[in-house]
């Protein structure tokens, strides 16, 4: 480290080598533990091929996972898009896990692998550790051994009941993925690392306890048939219920034990990545954040040359590109962009405020510790939240936002709600904070009712937002499944609360009627 | 800190995913690689290549809101002149007003396409087609058969010997029978010398007795005993004929247009990339023939032109003449096809029935006779008369399940017809 303080750069040129990885991880850490006081996972760093990026790519940036067709099918997708040459591959794969992986590609520069690490191993990393939903939600150190219990469970599961009934059962989870998280604490911190061992010890017990005469006692009679009053029938089978997949594993009354258990693993498999779809901005903003400063910091000490550091920029320019609302490659608000551009706009309050961001930000404006209070934000937000709070009327006047609203059918044109100015602030800042929100992202379903004892006809609800009902023809699709593997008629209404009433109503019948057996 | 080198990983990861994949979107797949084949030069039939299926034969749906109704906003960067209260018209209106979502899938696109590699894009295109008599008739040929490894025998020629069997057969029989070990003897003999040194009488016989009796036993327990030795075996096994030729006949009479003969050349690529994929070799010879046949090579027989009548007779003489020449029937499968637009000389009607019958049908797995026709000529409805060549072939394929004949007159009906003359068989008829 002493000749790299004497300021030669780590390495010229394009080539790499693995000890030129060491030496640049060495380097950005002390930057990112000494000056931004990052606090990261420790890091593993894995050299790919373009293939194997394609690989990881398809199985939602997973090292391993179970097989399914969808897989193959993002597969021959990206990489025909990869292979036309219309998209590059992402530098970069990080996985939350502890520790933390970072696949990096042979392909890459060595600027572009310096510029990885900072942004992957550091800048996602510390997010990982140190954000609250994160910590709430994913077991970074659990989760590589589940994947693995998942994968050999469902190849057992294939062999042993065969590959199409498999299959069916995971399209059908798979459809339903997006209504399979909980969406609120548990009391218990999640731990995947036993999750292999109950299902284990579950099934020992099942066979144990297993005794072909209990079949043949008779029942009570009829005593407990007797109907149980509305709200105490409700409150057994913990309705409503917005997890679906949850609801199906526990309630569902022809599925086979091993077909809850892969409901039980898809769900996990979308609890785990619940977080992220939440953090889009702000995750992406912080490692986009650290990679700035960490490889600014770096060029600064001599570590690294001027053509290197301009290639750098080149490439961090193109990430954070916000194209405006009227260019034709505006396809929606880029997150890289946003969340780098709130991170240094908060970097600028503290150290730099106006009086308008005094009157804003009074509790970090001028506070000197931009770091600090970055590290605060990435460890206690969400989009949604970090838009809310942050989101600086003088950023406002930067990207020159506007809000436009639809005001529903009777409405013949588009109308501006309001522009950066200073009776627009907060209506835009409200607005785009509702954007990132996941009420709002995935439409709010949820079952509401079963008659166990009667008919079973499951009843869903859908509570419209602002009038808008579901999609038609997927929603279709996705309830078929779900009587699927419900096995009974299900109905789902679309509940307008406005209208306080049904706007749409959907009933489908499972394909194999429950009775015979599947 | 660790770094990890995962290039060397075994790749094809993802092959599995793939083949389920494709399995899933097979109806689609196969449609649109039979849809592209007819687009296709002869040359690259064989290549694979992208393909487009539609999206919703894949569809994985998600409950999602619908794209328009219901109240929207949506916060869009770079304003340049609107002040709150401002109209846009619905449509258009630069980025919409929702914060609508696209297909689930990215692209929004109708179509779905990826690369099918050569391997996928044949197996489609063929599946289903089976050549009828793939084996042939008289397997057990004394010329094709091959040798195979089968365990070992005790009996054989000193080339097959098993050398490393032989020695452990060696070893445990000596351990067993206690065989004296040679160092055994030498530190026998050094006693023995060492004891003539110091001239010790009573020991030094003792000693002699003692190495006599150990020679003894090496002699009479050999190294390497007749009952040791063990060969290896090898069985004689049917070799499958797995060479084919296939006999292009074609109609170069004037009659013959350009169009006639693209229909005869695509039958004729798409029959050899179906033997290729059943045989290891294939070889094709190409006859022409007007009232004369003649071998030639493939520019020749595909872009020459003649004049002469038609006597379909020759062609079949020349066939015959060139399979007893060169393709031995026990060594080759061979297949004909021959295109036509029906014409022949009414006088060679009876020798060519007589040559179809006797001479060539013998010879061939398989025969196919194609019909050509005018592009306008549709296939279907109303004929106006049935050719020469058609009545002809008629009375032999009556019952000959060696033999197809098939009419077509349009470039997309090609693949159509080849599937209708190679599909696979039900049990009853596919049985040599």
């Amino acid at each position: 480290m002493t000749a790299a303080r004497a300021g030669t750069p780590l390495f010229t040129g394009k080539d790499w080598d693995f000890d030129l990885i060491r030496r640049l991880h060495d380097a950005i850490a002390e930057v990112a533990r000494d000056e931004l006081g990052l606090d990261t996972y420790p890091n593993q760093i894995e050299v790919i091929t373009a293939e194997q990026m394609l690989d990881a790519y398809s199985s939602v940036g997973m090292p391993l996972l179970y097989k399914h067709w969808s897989f193959g099918k993002h597969f021959a997708q990206h990489e025909n898009v990869y292979r036309q040459g219309a998209r590059a591959l992402a530098y970069e794969i990080v996985i939350n896990s502890n520790p933390c992986i970072s696949y990096i590609m042979e392909e890459n520069s060595a600027t572009m692998q310096a510029l990885v690490i900072a942004h992957a191993a550091f800048g996602h990393n510390h997010f990982f550790k140190n954000n609250y939903l994160f910590r709430q939600w994913t077991d970074a150190d659990g989760i590589l051994q589940y994947l693995d219990f998942a994968k050999r469970y469902i190849a057992e599961c294939e062999e042993r009941y065969g590959q199409e009934k498999v299959e069916q059962l995971l399209d059908s989870a798979h459809a339903l993925m997006s209504h399979g998280v909980h969406r609120y604490p548990r009391k218990r911190k999640p731990d995947l690392l036993s999750e292999d061992k109950r299902e284990r010890e579950r099934r020992i017990h099942q066979e144990q306890v297993y005794n072909d005469l209990w079949r043949t006692l008779p029942g009570k009679p009829s005593a407990g048939r007797g109907r149980l009053d509305e709200s105490r029938r409700r409150a057994l089978l913990e309705l409503p219920q917005e997890n679906i997949l949850y609801f199906l594993e526990k309630t569902a009354p022809n599925l086979a034990p091993w077909q809850r258990e892969i409901l039980r693993i898809v769900r996990m498999v979308a609890q785990y990545f619940y977080p992220q779809g939440q953090t889009k901005v702000i995750n992406e903003g912080c490692a986009t954040f650290c990679h700035y400063k960490l490889m600014s910091r770096l060029h600064e000490k001599g570590l690294i040359d001027d053509g290197s550091f301009l290639e750098f920029l080149t490439s961090h320019t193109n990430v954070v590109f916000q194209p405006e609302f009227d260019d034709p490659r505006f396809s929606g608000i880029n997150p890289y962009a946003l969340g780098f551009a709130m991170m240094q706009d908060i970097e600028r309050i503290c150290t730099e405020p106006t009086e308008e961001d005094a009157e804003w930000f009074p509790e970090i404006a001028g506070s000197q510790d931009p770091y600090g209070a970055l590290r605060h934000v990435w460890a206690n937000y969400r989009d949604e939240s970090f838009v809310a709070q942050y989101l600086s009327p003088h950023l406002m006047r930067r990207w020159r936002m506007f809000l436009l609203a639809d005001e529903g059918e009777d409405a013949d044109e588009l109308r501006v709600q309001a522009i950066h100015d200073e009776r627009g602030y907060r209506n835009l800042r409200r607005s785009l904070a509702r954007q990132y929100d996941v009420s709002h992202l995935d439409p709010d379903i949820q079952v509401v009712d079963v008659d166990l004892a009667g008919d079973r006809r499951l009843l869903l609800q859908h509570r419209m937002l602002d009038g808008a009902l579901l999609d038609e023809g997927g929603a279709k699709d996705v309830l078929q499944h779900l009587a699927d593997l419900w096995g009974y008629d299900v109905c789902l209404q679309e509940h307008d609360d406005l209208m306080d009433g049904t706007a749409r109503e959907h009933v489908v019948r499972p394909r194999v009627p429950a009775g015979l057996p599947a | 800190m660790h770094i990890i080198d995962r290039r060397l990983n075994p790749g094809g990861k993802n092959f599995a995913n793939r083949q389920r994949f494709l399995r899933r979107a097979k109806a689609a797949v196969r449609q649109a690689v039979r849809e592209s084949s007819e687009q296709r030069g002869i040359k690259e039939l064989d290549q694979g290549g992208e393909i487009s299926i539609p999206r919703d034969s894949i569809r994985e749906p998600r409950f999602g809101r619908a794209s328009s109704g219901g109240q929207r906003q949506a916060v869009l960067p770079g304003n340049k002149k609107f002040v709150p209260g401002d109209t846009l018209p619905k449509d258009g209106g630069g980025g919409g007003g929702s914060g609508s979502e696209g297909s689930p899938d990215g692209g929004g696109q109708d179509a779905f396409s990826f690369v099918l590699s050569q391997e996928e894009y044949l197996d489609l295109f063929f599946e289903d087609l089976e050549l009828p008599n793939m084996a042939k008739r008289a397997l057990a040929v004394a010329d094709s058969v091959s040798l195979q490894r089968a365990g070992y025998s005790v009996s054989g020629s000193p080339a097959n010997l098993a050398v490393a069997r032989t020695m452990r057969n060696s070893l445990s029989r000596r351990l067993a029978l206690r065989r004296p070990k040679a160092e055994e003897v030498e530190r026998l003999k050094q006693e023995i010398e060492a004891l003539e040194a110091e001239e010790d009488e009573p020991a030094l016989d003792q000693a002699k007795a003692a190495l006599a009796a150990l020679l003894t036993r090496t002699r009479r327990i050999p190294y390497v005993d007749p009952m040791d030795l063990r060969f290896r075996r090898f069985e004689a096994v049917p070799k499958p004929v797995s060479q084919a030729v296939m006999f292009c006949l074609m109609d170069t009479s004037a009659s013959m247009t350009e169009h006639m003969k693209d229909l005869a050349k695509r039958f004729f690529a798409l029959l050899y990339l179906f033997l290729k994929r059943r045989y290891q070799h294939v070889e094709v010879v190409f006859i022409r023939h007007t009232h004369l046949a003649e071998e030639v090579d493939e520019d020749t027989f595909f872009h020459a032109r003649e004049t002469g009548g038609t006597v379909v007779s020759s062609a079949l003489e020349a066939m015959h003449r060139i399979a007893a020449e060169r393709y031995r029937l026990e060594d080759w499968n061979i297949y004909g096809a021959q295109a036509s637009d029906g014409d022949n000389a009414p006088s060679d009607a009876e020798q060519t029935l007589s040559l179809l019958r006797g001479a060539v049908l013998p010879l061939c797995q398989y025969f196919a006779y194609l019909e050509v026709g005018r592009d306008e000529e549709s296939t279907i409805g109303f004929m106006p008369h049935s050719t020469e060549l058609w009545r002809t072939y008629e009375k032999a394929g009556a019952g000959g399940e060696r033999f197809a004949m098939c009419k077509v007159g349009k470039r997309t009906d090609i693949y159509p017809v080849f599937r209708k003359l190679f599909e696979r068989r039900t049990e009853g008829a596919a049985a040599p």
